[in-house]
């Protein structure tokens, strides 16, 4: 398993360096250095070195490495160095080099604890916040009664939850946020190549006690393919719980059920690549006049009920690489050419449903010697639209079962988004 | 308090360190640790300060404690006599009310590979095994496994080991997860021993007993443990086809986990108890429960999903009905990184049927003209495997690399190129239309590949095209400054155009034989060219028959891994042997693969076929040292050199002269520790020959890598040559 763990800035200094098994040295993160981040070809998240394989994430210009010498679970390895960063999100805001040179007892402290002998422990983010903090905590006899309570709950059936949770007033948040990806070609006529959804069903749990939660979602939802009814059901292909969902029982009865943890998790990750109804429609037409000149005209159209709408629209229309200038021309919005990303970027604060927007521009290009052949990468946009679902999910139902029988308040948001992966060719 | 923002260090930054660690004030000795902590952790020798270090671990202090720890676990090794000042304190803590720090002593003191801190572990560990806190008694069993690492005897002795097969049924989940966790890890290391018999007691044998036991915390642990206890379900070996039934049922909820590597490690036990499941209904099943959430992990950051990537193509080698219907799912993103838009390139030719290579060819047109030069090539050779694959496709296919060489850019039209030449392969004489608008490049062709390829065409064509021997003049008028692989093209190419146009081409095929003879300094080109010239004076007609005898046609490999080799793989899903596609043994362990893992390894299969298996380990055993550009072609997964030809049971000549072998270029090629164009294979070779036969994973491509400067590797057309030798 995971022989040591190593964090490195961008030069490769090490800022964090933790050997949990006897078989490699902390000589074998010169060794990354050198191999890796010096090396300005590495084409592979795993490098391996003589019987040493790396396995490396890049995030903010951190690497973080996970070392091991033998046949190791790959995916475990990476999704471990991926709940390494969350935990460090959730502890200290961001992870970047700043934040690790800052807190960095703090993340020996929690590497201590989330691995042990190569091999993965608890990392529930909760859990780990009621025993190890920021502030240090003094042993004396009450806090001995208080880590026995903690220790039990995190090795417990439901590690995820403190048994004496209390609130006044019990809540429960619901955040559906779907993600769309599209790939459109606009040859021709407009093909999609692909659009799908990630949707993420996010909570917030408020609740006294040790509340069982039921949670229903659309009357006509289907879940495996194979089950296909009715034409406008909300089909889902697969979709993936928080592990306090029971899996059995939704494997049998395809109902919902759990114990929430305390505070903000993620309950449910979907996806769905049927019926994908898409927020935006744009339409490129993009010429290349000459060699001198491209001109573009984009049309945007939103593509739902006019009570809604889409917020924080950015479209980034590219340019050549030659680009000198761009003139363009906007009703709405505010475009801007930016000459080191070579794309132009176009605002909009907020767009409502039924509307269509129009930009036209003409870039003007220098003559190279050398003409290269433009790649024409696809034009990207982003937004947000509020209460809206790409896949047409809609929660019916959240039913708090609770001991005590208390009343709780349940609200469910819904929000539509793109960032980097809605993309149309042309 | 930044700690690293400290300027260089002072002279004497261990003695100021040193004060601080022993002054009156508790801040002060607290800030003087993490110092310290900071200094080691940038590769400072702060050895020197352990006296002063450790007078600290005596106190209230948690986060200082483990601190203090942390030091100890660094430098005890340095200091092994004083370590045993810190004894006392570890005891004292393990007999601590609060279990948090039981734990932590327990598991530090486990962590100390000190003989003498060892001596006194025994029974603190012993009294933690049996703790009423679970969380103490999760951490007291991964010591277990600590301590094995370091004296396996003291394991024994103190039968820690017996426990540990108790505690298997803790009524906490996660106490068992970390228990299996730990006898796992005994496991593997006393299988790593090359002593161990099949009655050591350190060895874990999962009983129907702990099966039950371990599907019941399956459920409730947490992921990881999850993790570990499905890779112990994928060790045990199922009774009859009920108790596969039984395990698969039972993991199938797991594919709904949010942890890819629960999922990943859910997929592997279903595979492997699917081969005990008779049920038709119940395969059919499980198959169809496996698709969608390996789709799912697509959408997962970007290494584990290159990670599923590899294991998904592993999958469709075995079972390729899996993700039949999904290829657009695979369709790369503009901002993915490359080596999963690699990955991604290759799941979609396997998933390419006559129904979707409209689309797909749509796509890798689209992708040929981004911008990485890698990618490019990659996706044109995609087309051309497509084009191989799909017989009704071909056509489009064509137009889709005609409309490629249009776009004159240099790389794509000679990547485009060395793709038509395998279409005229496969389909020999019906795209001849397209010869003009190839030789019309001629000029731009500049790398080897690209240019044996477009002589090959020439060759092949000689008779159909009117101007082939002004074009192979051009070839033959740079021939000694050509590279090797290309000056074996042009002599073939030139021979065929005597054999075909003997009026015409008398004083080429003169020229080209007496240059190569004379002025060239290869040995391959040299021989060839006698060869040939003794051919052509002694017997026109036998040369006829030898040069251009035909060819067999070739098709795509379904596999890129030998079939036993791909069920072993399939065993190690989300491994790192799954993601190389190799043996693990190629990558891990002593380097090399001593006889006795190779005995061993007889003794336990069957003979005939674990021989290939362990001379194929060995043969990649001695590539490890390359495994730095492994996700180049991965050619060295496959038995090169002499280690394929010991495998080949029956010699070339021997397949020859009997007649059995309708293709004996595989024997040849292998000798050269080549692979290149796989023929359709006769079934009869048997798969020693597979081996040597099916290289370049994935593709059916030439890709002649000259690997060592002095021995050029055979070049595209030199198999029809050393066809023709025989």
């Amino acid at each position: 398993m995971i022989s040591a763990f190593f964090i490195f800035n961008q030069k490769g200094e090490v800022l964090i360096s933790r050997l949990y098994r006897p078989d490699v040295r902390r000589s074998i993160s010169d060794v990354f250095r050198i191999q890796v981040i010096s090396s300005s070809d590495v084409r592979s998240p795993i490098v391996t070195l003589g019987s040493t394989s790396f396995f490396h994430v890049r995030i903010n210009n951190l690497y973080l490495v996970a070392v091991t010498k033998n046949n190791a679970n790959a995916a475990l390895v990476f999704e471990f160095c991926y709940r390494v960063i969350s935990i460090g999100k959730s502890y200290f805001g961001k992870m970047d080099e700043e934040s690790v040179k800052n807190n960095f007892v703090l993340i020996y402290e929690l590497l201590d604890e989330i691995n042990d002998f190569g091999y993965p422990q608890n990392s529930e983010i909760d859990t780990l916040k009621t025993y190890i903090t920021t502030e240090s905590i003094v042993s004396s006899q009450i806090a001995a009664e208080e880590s026995s309570k903690i220790t039990t709950q995190a090795t417990g059936a439901t590690s995820w939850r403190r048994g004496d949770v209390k609130y006044k007033k019990n809540e429960a948040f619901v955040d559906v946020v779907e993600t769309v990806n599209l790939s459109m070609s606009a040859k021709g006529a407009c093909t999609v190549l692909r659009a799908d959804v990630d949707g993420h069903i996010q909570m917030r749990a408020y609740l006294t006690g040790t509340p069982e939660c039921k949670f229903g979602l659309n009357d006509k939802l289907v879940i495996d393919k194979s089950e296909r009814g009715a034409i406008d059901a909300v089909e889902l292909d697969d979709c993936r719980f928080h592990q306090c969902v029971r899996l059995n029982e939704f494997d049998s009865t395809r109902t919902i059920s759990f114990v929430p943890p305390d505070g903000e998790f993620e309950l449910m990750t979907y996806r769905a690549t049927t019926n994908v109804k898409l927020p935006l429609r744009v339409i490129p037409t993009i010429n290349e006049i000459g060699t001198t000149q491209v001109s573009y005209i984009v049309i945007v159209k939103t593509n739902f009920g006019n009570k809604l709408s889409a917020t924080n629209v950015v479209l980034r229309i590219p340019t050549p690489l030659n680009t000198t200038t761009v003139d363009t021309k906007v009703q709405n919005g505010k475009a801007k050419y930016v000459p080191e990303e070579n794309v132009v970027i176009w605002k909009i604060p907020r767009v409502q449903g039924g509307q269509e927007l129009s930009f036209t521009a003409t870039a003007h290009l220098t003559s190279m010697t050398n003409r290269q052949v433009w790649a024409r990468p696809p034009i990207d946009v982003d937004f947000q639209v509020l209460m809206f679902t790409s896949s047409g999910l809609i929660v019916r139902f959240l039913k708090v079962f609770e001991k005590s029988n208390y009343h709780s308040i349940k609200w469910v948001r819904y929000l539509t988004k793109a960032s980097g992966s809605y993309q149309i060719r042309f | 308090m930044n700690v690293f923002a400290r300027a260089a260090p002072k002279k004497g930054e261990n003695f100021e360190l040193r004060a601080d660690l022993n002054s009156e004030y508790k801040d002060k000795r607290k800030d003087a640790i993490k110092r310290v902590i900071a200094n080691m952790t940038v590769g400072k020798d702060v050895s020197g300060l352990f006296p002063d270090v450790l007078k600290n671990m005596q106190t209230e202090d948690i986060e200082q404690k483990k601190l203090v720890y942390l030091y100890l676990i660094n430098y005890a090794k340095t200091q092994p006599d004083l370590v045993i000042l810190a004894v006392n304190t570890f005891v004292k803590d393990s007999d601590d009310s609060n279990p948090l720090i039981r734990a932590l002593a327990i598991r530090t003191m486990a962590c100390i590979r000190v003989e003498k801190i060892i001596d006194y572990l025994s029974s603190p560990l012993q009294k933690c095994l049996h703790d009423e806190n679970p969380y103490v008694r999760k951490t007291a069993a991964l010591c277990v496994a600590k301590l094995y690492d370091l004296k396996p005897e003291l394991v024994l002795e103190n039968g820690f080991l017996d426990q540990l097969h108790e505690m298997i049924s803790d009524s906490n989940p996660m106490v068992v997860a970390n228990t299996v966790t730990a006898l796992s890890d005994i496991h593997v290391s006393a299988t790593s021993q090359p002593s161990t018999s099949s009655s050591d007691p350190a060895l874990f044998t999962i009983t129907s007993a702990i099966l039950n036991k371990l599907l019941i915390a399956l459920n409730e642990c947490s992921e990881w443990g999850r993790v570990a206890i499905l890779s112990a379900l994928a060790r045990y070996e199922a009774q009859d086809d009920k108790e596969s039934e039984h395990i698969c049922e039972r993991v199938v909820p797991q594919f709904q986990h949010a942890n890819g590597s629960v999922v990943l490690g859910a997929v592997r036990v279903i595979m492997i108890h699917m081969r005990g499941v008779r049920r038709e209904d119940l395969t059919k099943q499980l198959v169809r429960k496996m698709a969608p959430p390996l789709v799912t992990l697509l959408s997962s950051p970007p290494e584990v999903q290159w990670v599923a990537l590899r294991n998904i193509n592993l999958l469709l080698q075995k079972r390729s009905d899996i993700l039949s219907n999904e290829m657009r799912v695979f369709f790369c993103k503009y901002n993915d990184p490359l080596y999963v838009k690699v990955e991604k390139l290759d799941i979609m030719v396997r998933l390419a049927n006559d129904s979707n290579v409209d689309a797909l060819l749509s796509e890798l047109k689209e992708y040929a003209s981004e911008v990485d030069v890698d990618f490019v090539r990659r996706s044109i050779k995609a087309i051309g495997q497509a084009a191989i694959k799909i017989d009704s496709g071909a056509e489009r296919c064509v137009n889709v690399l005609l409309d490629l060489i249009a776009t004159r850019v240099s790389y794509v039209v000679q990547e485009a190129v060395v793709v038509m030449k395998d279409i005229f392969r496969k389909y020999p004489s019906t795209y001849e239309g397209v010869i003009p608008t190839l030789c019309a490049n001629l000029e731009e062709l500049d790398e080897p590949e690209a240019k044996a390829s477009l002589i090959w065409i020439i060759g092949e064509y000689a008779n159909k095209i009117d101007n082939a021997d002004e074009l192979l003049s051009i070839f033959v008028e740079t021939f000694t400054e050509e590279s090797y692989s290309v000056q074996l093209q042009t002599l073939t190419a030139v021979v065929k155009l005597f054999l075909y146009k003997p009026d015409t081409s008398q004083a080429i095929v003169q020229s080209v034989l007496n240059t190569a003879t004379k002025d060239c300094d290869s040995p391959d080109v040299r021989d060839r060219a006698y060869i040939y010239w003794r051919l052509l004076s002694t017997d026109p007609g036998a040369a006829k028959s030898v040069v251009l005898a035909h060819r067999p046609p070739i098709t795509l490999p379904r596999t890129t891994v030998a079939p036993a080799l791909l069920n072993e793989l399939i065993g190690e899903i989300s491994s790192l042997a799954s993601v190389y596609q190799k043996p693990a043994e190629t990558f891990i362990g002593q380097g090399r693969v001593g006889i006795d893992s190779v005995q061993r390894k007889n003794d336990l299969a069957d003979d005939r076929q674990s021989t290939q298996k362990a001379l194929a380990t060995v043969a990649a055993g001695q590539q490890s040292e390359n495994l730095l550009d492994f996700d180049d072609e991965p050619a060295s997964d496959q038995p090169t050199g002499l280690a394929a030809t010991q495998v080949l049971q029956t010699p070339a000549a021997v397949n020859l002269l009997q007649g059995t072998s309708s293709n004996p270029l595989d024997d040849l090629v292998s000798l050269f520790g080549n692979t290149s164009m796989t023929p359709a294979i006769a079934p009869g070779i048997g798969s020693a020959n597979m081996f040597g036969g099916m290289g370049s994973v994935g593709s059916p491509v030439v890709t002649p890598v000259a690997q060592h400067p002095l021995s050029p590797a055979p070049a595209p057309g030199q198999q029809e040559d050393l066809l023709g030798l025989f």
